[in-house]
């Protein structure tokens, strides 16, 4: 008699145990959603990235020093994809953040995703073409052109959607160069593709694949976030290889394309905490 | 009797009435909002998002006039688009900013707003609610961050109370600080010179026998691009001036497209009388120096105007007297109303 009540209860704790994992994910419901975070975790080559480290400067694929004083990107237009392959895009308006290298606090993207296990996110770097010609009241919070953080061009109405400033003693101190002697280097990417003519378009969408480095288990009751690494060495050591004394400003002019290119090989996954 | 007390209930009634309605009256004369002109076309810029109504009229003109929408404190709006030079800098070829820094182009005129679809001499601005932020930032004008000028006005009392009449909140946002704005440059409508008068039936007015003639040679040879009745086909063109010492290349800054390379924004022809110098630099000082240039300075650059090319030499064939013709139907183009209207002027 014990033997069989022992029995039965190896049984219901076998059974419970493949009811949980017969069916671990949740049904897909656009209606429940739960936390996911996107992490930007900002570096540059294989060093964490310090700001103003001119005594122990990074060094680009040209032998060049680079140090960073200022780093801001736009971040928007979140996708998630499922394993099984169904797609959420958060919604327009929640899905736009301004990433500041220099304030740890604004480095995730927080968003809300049906429950569910994720193995590819996709992004925009930068802002798209319609929230770009929208009535100013649509463009709150990071968007606002007086949210201080310099990421807008009052001539040339639109957002800047990457912006790196920093030091290279590479750079000259004549009109090439800075003439100042600051050896400074100025890049401001942007250009949605214009309101009446078809001009420069910088908008770049980034698809990465989250399989290898780890899903992202989306459930009400965690906190899953996708870690990203970003490496600012990228933007000149990206497959568009420049060297700095060479294009030390760059901002809204051709050449802002090439490097535009090399912005999308920044970000990489490395792990995701579920 | 009883006739007699209803007649007199009847007179009160009246009287009371036509009180009512002559205050009502007073009300609209004081403030119509925009009204389109008879002779003009539907505006361009989108009244729904932003309809013009007194308090934000008001509040835009208080904006307009107040210097702190520069970093010092010391430049308006204003100060470089003056009322009784049409909005413009009357004088200046290029105006200057705060700390008299010099910019690199001419104030263009604050009028006839609402059927722009592009702004700037040199494009980059398509939409009126956010052509204000390139004179407050630019370094040659305000010099000054949007943040800034929001948190001064948020620190005056009666600017939170009129942005609060003005748009229901006392919220001073980018957006209703824009909007303001926008309200009152949709205002400045001109559309009372003698032309317009003349165009719309008005009072008996006509045109002399020198003004028609004027405006048969502007309808031949000027209408193409300066088209009525604004005067400009809001188009951007190269009229083949000569590069100038900073190479301004114009439209092409903005897009760096190559078929762009200078081209400027058509200007109206409307209040030429208040608003010289002429040109993106201001390089005319007189209307004389710029038919001169029409009919025999144009020079062969990129993207020089097909219509500029028709003939040999380039540019526009006119002779003294079809000059002085011409000069007398653009004076009908000068409207005094504009200049004089109160209600634009600083309060």
């Amino acid at each position: 008699m014990k033997k069989i009540i022992t029995l039965i209860a190896i049984n219901a704790i076998l059974f419970t145990a493949c009811k949980k994992d017969s069916n671990p994910v949740p049904d897909f419901d656009e209606n429940n959603l739960a936390p996911l975070s996107v992490e930007f975790d900002n570096i540059a080559g294989g060093r964490t990235l310090t700001f103003n480290n001119t005594d122990v400067p990074y060094t680009n694929a040209k032998g060049e020093s680079v140090s960073i004083s200022l780093l801001q990107y736009f971040i928007s237009n979140i996708k998630v994809t499922t394993t099984s392959g169904k797609e959420y895009t958060v919604k327009q308006d929640d899905s736009y953040f301004l990433i500041n290298g220099a304030d740890k606090s604004t480095r995730f993207a927080k968003i809300k995703v049906p429950e569910g296990d994720y193995s590819k996110l996709t992004f925009v770097l930068g802002i798209d073409s319609l929230r770009s010609t929208m009535p100013l009241d649509k463009r709150t919070g990071v968007l606002d052109p007086a949210s201080g953080s310099g990421m807008y061009w009052g001539w040339n109405s639109g957002y800047i959607f990457f912006k790196m400033e920093g030091n290279s003693s590479s750079i000259t101190d004549d009109q090439s160069g800075d003439p100042t002697g600051k050896k400074q280097f100025k890049y401001h990417i942007g250009g949605f593709g214009g309101y009446s003519s078809s001009t420069i378009n910088n908008i770049k969408t980034i698809t990465l694949d989250l399989t290898n480095a780890g899903i992202a288990k989306v459930r009400k009751d965690r906190q899953s976030n996708i870690h990203l690494f970003v490496d600012v060495l990228k933007v000149f050591n990206g497959s568009n290889s420049f060297s700095i004394k060479e294009h030390p400003n760059v901002m809204f002019s051709e050449y802002s394309v090439s490097i535009a290119k090399n912005l999308s090989e920044m970000f990489k996954h490395d792990h995701t905490e579920n | 009797m009883r006739t007699k007390y209803f007649r007199y209930i009847f007179l009160v009634c009246l009287f009371v009435y036509a009180c009512k309605k002559s205050d009502d009256t007073q009300d609209m004369v004081t403030f119509l909002g925009f009204q389109k002109p008879k002779n003009f076309p539907d505006p361009v810029y989108n009244f729904s998002n932003n309809p013009v109504t007194k308090a934000g009229f008001e509040l835009g003109r208080t904006l307009f006039y107040d210097p702190r929408l520069s970093r010092d404190n010391t430049i308006s709006c204003g100060s470089c688009h003056i009322q009784s030079s049409a909005f413009t800098h009357h004088g200046h070829d290029v105006s200057h900013g705060i700390e008299d820094r010099l910019g690199t182009r001419n104030a263009p005129p604050i009028m006839n707003l609402a059927w722009n679809k592009a702004f700037m001499w040199g494009g980059g601005i398509y939409d009126l609610d956010l052509q204000p932020i390139a004179p407050i930032t630019t370094h040659e004008e305000m010099d000054e961050s949007l943040e800034n000028v929001l948190n001064k006005l948020k620190s005056i009392p009666t600017y939170r109370n009129k942005f609060k009449e003005a748009f229901g909140s006392d919220e001073i946002s980018t957006a209703h600080l824009m909007k303001a704005l926008s309200q009152f440059m949709l205002m400045c409508i001109s559309s009372n010179a003698k032309y317009d008068k003349v165009i719309r039936n008005e009072g008996n007015i006509s045109f002399s026998a020198a003004e028609q003639e004027g405006y048969q040679i502007f309808k031949e040879k000027c209408a193409s691009c300066h088209t009525e009745p604004l005067f400009t086909d809001g188009t951007f063109r190269n009229n083949g001036l000569a590069p100038n010492a900073i190479n301004d290349k114009g439209l092409y800054i903005a897009t760096l497209l190559d078929k762009d390379q200078y081209k400027f924004k058509v200007p109206s022809l409307r209040n030429l009388k208040y608003t010289a110098p002429y040109m993106h630099d201001g390089r005319f000082l007189t209307l004389d120096a710029v038919l001169d240039h029409y009919t025999g300075q144009v020079q062969d650059t990129p993207n020089l105007d097909p219509l500029l090319k028709q003939q040999t030499p380039r540019g526009i064939n006119l002779s003294t007297d079809q000059k002085d013709k011409l000069l007398a139907f653009l004076n009908t183009l000068n409207d005094e109303d504009f200049i004089h209207n109160k209600a634009l002027a600083e309060q």
